[in-house]
C-alpha cells in the first residue's frame, strides 16, 4: 500500500539481458519440440521421450528466467508457492494418467 | 465483413425472446433515461465505474450478482414450468432447441456470474477491512477483474438476442459441443464468456492471496486472522491453482472448434473423456471455492448473534485448510460411470467421503458456538440456521453419491440435481445472503429491513424443500436431468410439486427485492442508521471503523494483539481507532479508466470472435493489449490525502460517536 507503483518485494526482477536469454532459450526449445514432431525423424516412443525432456527443460527455463525462482529475501514464500504448485500439478498429472489409462483399458478406447 | 453475422441471427421467430427483448429494451431505456435526466453519468463514471476502491467494487460486484440472479432464476422457473406442462400429449411451451439453451445458461450464469460475483463482492468488502488494510494489494487489477466479469456476463446476455447460447449444459461436454454436433455460435459464446470472466477471477485470486499474505495489520499473525479471511485465503489459493485448468480445457475445446484440431473429437485420435477429466479437476475445487467463503460468513455471523467467541477457532482453520487440500483429490466422483475401474473409483469415492469429516467438524463448531449462547434471532441467524439444516441434508446425499455403486444408479438423474442444489442453495446462496444482511450496515451505513429479510428466508427455505425434495424422488424413479418432455404418469405429480416450490422461491426473490427497496426507502430512520460502525457488537476489526468506512479505511492502522481483535480492545478499554492520535498523509491509488477500457475491448473481441468477424476481433485484442501497456506506462496513478483532511474526517466521526454515547 505504501507505494503501489513499485511494490519492491526484495527479489531481483531480472535485467533485459536475462529476459532475452530466457526468451531465446524458450524459443529454441519450442522450435525443437515442433521440429521433432513435424519431421517424423523419431519413432513415436522416441518422440514422446524427447518431448517430455524438452518440456521439463522449458519449465526450468521459465522458472529461472521469468519467475526468478532462487535466493532472495522472498525465497520462503517463493518456495512455499513452488512446492504447492508442484504438488498440485503432480496431483493433476498423476491423477489424469491414472484415471485415463484405467478408463482406456476398460473401455478399450486405445 | 460481418463473418457469420446476419439479420437471420436475430431470433424474431421466438415470441418469448422477442417479448423479453422488448421488456429489456423498455427497462433499459427507462434506467438510462433516468440516469441522464438526473445527470448522474459523471457521478457514476467518477465514483463507481473507474473507482479502484475495494468498497465500491464490492457493491458493483454484488449488484452484478443480483442482476445475474434475476436472469438465472428466470431461466430456472421457465424450466420448472416447462416440465410441469410437458407431460404426455402436451409438448410444453419450450421447444428442445430453446429449452437446452435455457438449462445451459441457467447453470453458467448461476455459477460464474451469480455465485462467483457475489463471492468476490464479499471478499472485496470484508477482507481488506478485516485485516486492517487500506485497500487490496493491486487496486487496478481489482477494477479490471470486475470489468472482465461484467463484460463476460454481457456476452452471455447478448447471446439471448443475437444468435443463440450453448445447448450443451453448463460445462459444454464434447463431443456434443464440438463443431460436428454444435455448428452454431452457442458454444462459442460460452467459450468466450468463460475465458473472459476467467481472467477476472484469476486476477481476483492473485489479488486476495497477496493482500492477505502481505497486508495484514501489525500483530495479526496467521492464527489471529478472522475465519472469513482464512476462507477467502483458501479460496484464493484454489482459484489460482485450478482456474488455469479450466482455461486450458476450454481453450483446447476452442482450438477444436476454431482450428479443426482433434483434442476431444470422436475422430482424429481425440478423446472426449480427457475433457471430463480436466474440466472436473477445476470443477470440483470450484464448488469449494464457492462454499468455503460461505462457511467463513457463518463463522462470523454465528458468534456475533450468539454473543460468544467462535467455538474451536483452530479446528475451524485446520478444517478449512484440509478441505482445500482434499478438494483436489475428488474430481473423478463426477464421472464414476465413465468407465474407470473399481480401483480408480474406490480411491476417489473414499477421498470424497473423507471431505465430509472436516465439514462435519465445522458444523459442530457452529452448533457448539450457539450452545448456551445468548442467541438473537436476527435475519442473519435465520439464514445461518436454515443453512445448517439444508446443507446437512445435501451433504448426506452427497456421501450417498460418493459410493460408486450407488452413483451408477443416481448418475445424471434428478437425484444429482437435487443434491447439488441442496448444497449450493443451502450452502453458498444462504451463506452469501446471510453475509449481505450481516455486512450491509458496514457497506451502506444503514441496516437492511429485517421483516422482509425473514419473509424472504421462509419463502426460500420452504420453496427450496418443495422444489427439490420431489427431484430426489424422481431421481429414484429414474428420471434423468435435462429432459424436455416425458410420458411417465408417475412423474407428473412430483413435477407439479416442484413447480409450486419454484413459485415459492419466486416469492422469496421478490421479498429480497422488497427488502432492498424498503431498506433504501427507510435508510434515514434513526433506528436503521448505523452511527457507531458497530451495530451487532462485532468481534473483528471491520466493526471498529465508521459505517460506511472512509475511503482509506483506517486513519491509523490498528495493532492486533489477539484473535477477535476488536472485541479484545472493547473488553480492555482500548480505542482501536486511536482517535486523536497523530494523523499522517495517506497514500492512495487514483481512479482509472483502464479497467473499463480493457473490458470494453474484451467485449468487442469476444463478440467478434464468436461471429468470425476477424478484423473486429483484431481491434478488440489490440485494444486490450494497448490499454494494459498504456496503464503500465502511466506514472500518475496515486495521490495523498493530506493529514488535515484525515483529521477532519476522523474528528467528525469521533463527534458522532460521542453524541451517540451521550444519548
Amino acid at each position: 500500500m505504501s507505494n503501489p507503483n513499485t511494490s519492491s518485494s526484495g527479489e531481483s526482477h531480472g535485467s533485459v539481458s536475462s529476459y532475452l536469454i530466457g526468451f531465446v532459450l524458450a524459443v529454441i526449445l519450442t522450435v525443437l519440440s515442433f521440429g521433432v514432431v513435424m519431421s517424423h525423424s523419431l519413432a513415436p516412443t522416441g518422440t514422446l521421450a524427447v518431448l517430455s525432456v524438452l518440456a521439463l527443460v522449458q519449465v526450468l527455463v521459465h522458472l529461472h528466467y521469468f519467475l526468478h525462482m532462487g535466493g532472495g529475501s522472498e525465497a520462503r514464500w517463493n518456495n512455499i508457492a513452488f512446492v504447492f504448485t508442484v504438488a498440485f500439478v503432480s496431483i493433476l498429472i498423476v491423477g489424469t494418467v491414472f484415471v485415463m489409462a484405467n478408463t482406456s483399458m476398460n473401455m478399450m478406447s486405445r | 465483413m460481418l463473418g457469420r453475422l446476419s439479420l437471420s441471427a436475430i431470433p424474431l421467430d421466438v415470441p418469448i425472446l422477442v417479448g423479453t427483448f422488448i421488456g429489456v429494451l423498455i427497462v433499459g431505456v427507462a434506467v438510462l433515461g433516468l440516469i441522464t435526466y438526473y445527470g448522474k453519468w459523471g457521478y457514476l463514471w467518477k465514483e463507481w465505474f473507474t473507482s479502484v476502491d475495494h468498497k465500491r467494487l464490492a457493491v458493483m460486484y454484488i449488484v452484478l450478482a443480483l442482476v445475474a440472479l434475476a436472469r438465472g432464476f428466470a431461466d430456472a422457473i421457465m424450466m420448472r414450468t416447462q416440465l410441469a406442462l410437458a407431460y404426455a400429449g402436451n409438448p410444453g411451451y419450450l421447444p428442445p432447441h430453446h429449452y437446452d439453451q435455457i438449462f445451459s445458461a441457467h447453470g453458467t450464469i448461476m455459477i460464474f456470474f451469480l455465485a462467483m460475483a457475489f463471492m468476490t463482492g464479499l471478499f472485496n468488502f470484508i477482507v481488506p477491512l478485516q485485516i486492517g488494510a487500506r485497500d487490496v494489494a493491486y487496486p487496478f487489477l481489482n477494477n479490471l477483474s470486475f470489468w472482465m466479469t461484467a463484460v463476460a456476463f454481457m456476452l452471455v446476455n447478448i447471446s439471448l438476442f443475437i444468435g443463440e447460447f450453448s445447448q450443451c449444459g453448463w460445462l459444454a461436454y464434447p463431443p456434443l459441443s464440438e463443431m460436428q454436433f454444435s455448428p452454431g455460435v452457442g458454444v462459442d459464446y460460452y467459450i468466450w464468456a468463460i475465458q473472459i470472466s476467467g481472467v477476472g477471477t484469476l486476477l481476483t485470486g492473485v489479488n486476495f492471496f497477496v493482500t492477505i499474505v502481505k497486508m495484514r495489520a501489525p500483530g495479526m499473525t496467521w492464527l489471529k486472522m478472522p475465519v472469513f479471511t482464512w476462507t477467502a485465503f483458501c479460496s484464493s489459493i484454489l482459484i489460482m491453482a485450478t482456474f488455469p485448468v479450466l482455461t486450458v480445457a476450454v481453450a483446447l475445446l476452442g482450438l477444436d472448434r476454431y482450428f479443426g484440431m482433434h483434442f476431444f473429437t470422436n475422430d482424429g485420435g481425440g478423446n472426449q473423456m480427457l475433457y471430463l477429466n480436466l474440466i472436473w479437476a477445476w470443477g470440483h475445487p470450484e464448488v469449494y471455492i464457492l462454499v468455503l467463503p460461505a462457511f467463513g460468513v457463518f463463522s462470523e455471523v454465528v458468534p456475533a448473534f450468539s454473543g460468544k467467541p467462535l467455538f474451536g477457532y483452530k479446528t475451524m482453520v485446520y478444517a478449512t485448510c484440509s478441505i482445500m487440500v482434499l478438494s483436489f483429490l475428488v474430481w473423478v466422483h463426477h464421472f464414476f460411470t465413465m468407465g474407470a475401474g473399481p480401483d480408480v473409483n474406490a480411491f476417489f469415492g473414499i477421498a470424497t467421503m473423507i471431505i465430509s469429516i472436516p465439514t462435519g467438524v465445522k458444523l459442530f463448531n457452529w452448533l457448539f458456538t450457539m450452545y448456551k449462547g445468548r442467541i438473537q434471532y436476527h435475519a442473519c441467524m435465520y439464514w445461518a440456521v436454515g443453512f445448517m439444516v439444508v446443507f446437512t441434508i445435501g451433504g448426506m446425499t452427497g456421501v450417498m453419491m460418493a459410493i460408486p455403486g450407488s452413483d451408477f444408479v443416481l448418475h445424471n438423474s434428478l437425484f444429482l440435481i437435487a443434491h447439488f442444489h441442496n448444497v449450493i442453495i443451502g450452502g453458498v446462496y444462504f451463506g452469501y445472503v446471510c453475509g449481505m444482511n450481516f455486512w450491509a450496515p458496514k457497506v451502506l451505513g444503514f441496516k437492511m429491513n429485517e421483516a422482509w429479510g425473514i419473509r424472504a428466508f421462509w419463502f426460500w427455505l420452504v420453496g427450496f424443500f418443495f422444489a427439490f425434495m420431489p427431484l430426489y424422488v424422481l431421481g429414484f424413479e429414474g428420471m434423468t436431468r435435462r429432459m424436455n418432455h416425458y410420458d411417465n404418469p408417475a412423474w407428473h405429480p412430483w413435477m407439479l410439486i416442484a413447480e409450486v416450490g419454484a413459485v415459492l422461491i419466486l416469492f422469496g426473490v421478490v421479498c429480497q427485492l422488497m427488502q432492498i427497496f424498503v431498506s433504501i426507502r427507510d435508510c434515514n430512520k434513526p433506528e436503521n442508521r448505523d452511527f457507531t460502525g458497530d451495530p451487532w457488537n462485532g468481534r473483528t476489526l471491520e466493526w471498529s471503523t465508521s459505517s460506511p468506512p472512509p475511503v482509506y479505511n483506517y486513519a491509523i492502522v490498528p495493532h492486533v494483539s489477539s484473535l477477535d481483535a476488536y472485541m479484545h480492545d472493547k473488553e480492555n478499554g482500548i480505542d482501536t481507532r486511536q482517535a486523536g492520535g497523530q494523523y499522517e498523509a495517506i497514500h492512495m491509488p487514483k481512479n482509472t479508466a483502464a479497467g473499463i477500457s480493457a473490458g470494453a475491448f474484451a467485449l468487442i473481441f469476444g463478440f467478434a470472435a464468436v461471429w468470425y468477424i476477424w478484423w473486429l476481433a483484431a481491434i478488440g485484442l489490440v485494444g486490450v493489449i494497448a490499454t494494459i501497456i498504456a496503464r503500465s506506462a502511466n506514472k500518475d496513478i496515486d495521490y495523498y490525502i493530506p493529514a488535515e483532511e484525515v483529521a477532519r474526517i476522523e474528528n467528525e466521526h469521533t463527534r458522532k460517536l460521542m453524541a451517540q454515547a451521550a444519548e
